[in-house]
């Protein structure tokens, strides 16, 4: 098989604390991996190895069939790289940027030109296109980002976090965004917290925590092994949580939650509307009176607790650290 | 395309960013270009006016040292852009890029040789109208500028390997200036170097930034008729300069690109 990215044994220690701990991965031609996991969990750092910025403490990583450390100047002619850290320069104009990354590939100056243009039309920042960075959105400045790894029209493309900090219509901008990128054949990294981007944007998604593969499968596989989606119940009442729970466990294909400060149930169940209508009706059977009750999609935490018995908690500061542009564009993007 | 000729290459491309910069803030050439004028008024009609130099118009034989302390100062400029450059995310996409790895460095060391240029030419209008003159001809003089320019390329690197260690702009600004103000006052940039003590007069007679002074103040003949220096480093202030600059770019070319290279691999 034809593997565009594959990772055997990678390890890399920041002084005590592990980021990577002997991470395999393989990305085939054509398609995409969705790295999944909380912050911390070593996924930046994968990804800067990968792409030649970091060096790997033990393991080999390779590109395109070329190895990392050895060749990386050959590695970085085939990649493009989109971060959560948005690397464009704010005083330039998105037009400039993207001429200057076309530039700096050697695509030559006219063919840098009008690769910016045709870029900047694609991702709708063709009126912003001579403004300087610096005024642009949250949202404006990772397309701009994502359009500055395109540049090339590279054969590997890592996209580390490409949404986190967005607000959730931007996010879906960019999801359309990526979505028509690999729905064109590209073959990518995606790196997410989020369980609903790896579902609608990798179709393999490998699941790692302290550095460490804990799950990997298709988004469905993962579903299956994960349970579906949950019926979430919050009681009006904390004397009606056992009879609920009963309920509940009765129809959730898996261990029910209980929170009994906010009164909330949590099963996980296959079938959702079905189960969800006869949750109800037994509710209302028993007399337990409800203040809000809902389906919903499996999220990280809900992954984690069942692969890990724990909730997806953040690793010490080590993995992504925040850059003073990050602070100021997420500042932006609230305003 | 050659190893070396692509990285000249590349460094253009990066140099032009950094001129970009100064277009859109000019704020920050406005103030750097201020200090020079502040020190040609400050030292002029302060130290100007309470010292006096047998044989010599002592406001025109400052501007020649202020001119050399300018070019050390403005140096300064490669550092502290580098060390903002580490801090930001563009430092990663030109990682990742397969530029040559010395095109950050050559494009930052040669944008500030116009923005050096820029200050030299402010601080020559200033001079004038405090009543310094060039009383050589054209050539000498274009030989005077383009020698402070040259030291101030060569003190650029010495900036950049400093500015990638640190990585902090504050820092960088701290660090530079315990070295800047021994290196400029420490020399005959505002005095004459022998009527210094002891130690401090070894360290000024051999100091560059005291041959650079010199080497000012002879190609725009502002020596008077001050006697000749005695030690070979002002007698001979240019090629004396031109040494400490194939030295510094000799030793700092590679540190600083290394400190780069390494900078980028480890953090």
């Amino acid at each position: 098989m034809d593997y565009m990215i594959r990772t055997e044994g990678l390890v890399k220690r920041y002084g005590k604390v592990v980021a990577l701990d002997g991470l395999d991965l393989a990305v085939e031609q054509g398609t995409v991996l969705g790295l999944l996991g909380p912050n911390g969990a070593g996924k930046t750092t994968a990804v800067r190895i990968l792409c030649t910025l970091l060096d790997a403490d033990e393991g080999t990583a390779e590109v395109a069939g070329l190895d990392v450390r050895t060749q990386p100047d050959k590695v970085r002619e085939r990649i493009g790289l989109s971060g959560q850290n948005a690397a464009v320069d704010e005083y330039l104009t998105g037009y400039e940027n993207l001429e200057m990354v076309g530039r700096l590939y050697h695509l030559g100056r006219s063919k840098s030109r009008l690769r910016a243009r045709e870029l900047l039309d694609q991702f709708d920042l063709s009126e912003a296109a001579d403004r300087p960075a610096k005024t642009y959105s949250g949202g404006m400045r990772r397309r701009l980002d994502l359009a500055a790894a395109l540049v090339a029209k590279p054969d590997v493309m890592f996209l580390d976090e490409p949404t986190t900090g967005l607000d959730p219509r931007s996010r879906i901008q960019m999801w359309e965004t990526i979505q028509g990128l690999v729905a064109a054949g590209s073959t990518a990294l995606l790196t997410t917290q989020y369980m609903e981007e790896a579902d609608r944007l990798a179709e393999d998604i490998l699941v790692v925590d302290h550095g460490r593969m804990i799950a990997h499968g298709t988004s469905d596989q993962l579903k299956l092994q994960i349970g579906g989606e949950r019926v979430e119940a919050v009681l009006a009442d904390a004397s009606d949580l056992p009879p609920a729970r009963t309920i509940l466990a009765g129809l959730s294909i898996d261990e029910v939650r209980v929170d009994e400060q906010t009164r909330k149930l949590t099963a996980a169940v296959t079938d959702g509307a079905n189960v969800l209508k006869q949750v109800l009706q037994r509710f209302a059977d028993a007399n337990v009176a409800i203040v809000d009750i809902g389906l919903r999609r499996p999220t990280l935490d809900d992954v984690f607790l069942k692969l890990t018995g724990h909730v997806a908690e953040e690793a010490p500061e080590s993995d992504e650290p925040k850059t003073e542009t990050e602070n100021v564009r997420e500042k932006e993007a609230v305003r | 395309m050659s190893q070396v000729a692509l990285a000249f290459a590349d460094g253009a491309i990066v140099a032009k960013r950094n001129l970009i910069k100064i277009k859109r803030v000019p704020d920050i050439l406005i103030w750097t270009t201020m200090s020079p004028i502040m020190f040609v008024l400050l030292f002029g009609y302060v130290f100007g006016s309470s010292i006096h130099l047998p044989g010599v118009n002592y406001r025109e034989f400052l501007i020649g040292g202020i001119f050399a302390q300018t070019v050390v100062f403005g140096a300064g400029f490669t550092g502290s852009g580098l060390a903002e450059d580490m801090t930001k995310g563009i430092i990663d996409r030109f990682r990742s890029l397969p530029m040559a790895r010395s095109a950050v460095l050559i494009g930052r060391t040669g944008s500030d040789v116009l923005y050096n240029s820029i200050s030299i030419a402010v601080m020559s209008i200033t001079g004038l109208l405090v009543g310094w003159r060039i009383r050589t001809g054209v050539i000498q003089a274009i030989g005077g500028f383009l020698l402070l320019l040259l030291f101030s390329y060569a003190v650029s690197w010495i900036m950049a390997y400093v500015g990638l260690k640190v990585a902090s702009v504050q820092v960088f600004q701290n660090a530079s200036f315990m070295v800047i103000f021994p290196a400029t006052f420490v020399a005959n940039t505002f005095v004459r170097s022998d009527f210094l003590p002891g130690p401090l007069r070894t360290f000024a007679d051999w100091n560059p930034v005291s041959a650079v002074a010199q080497a000012a103040r002879e190609a725009f003949g502002n020596t008077g008729s001050l006697p000749e220096p005695q030690v070979w480093s002002l007698r001979n202030p240019v090629l004396y300069t031109l040494m400490w600059v194939a030295i510094i770019l000799m030793v700092f070319v590679p540190l600083s690109v290394r400190q780069y290279k390494n900078a980028a691999l480890k953090d």
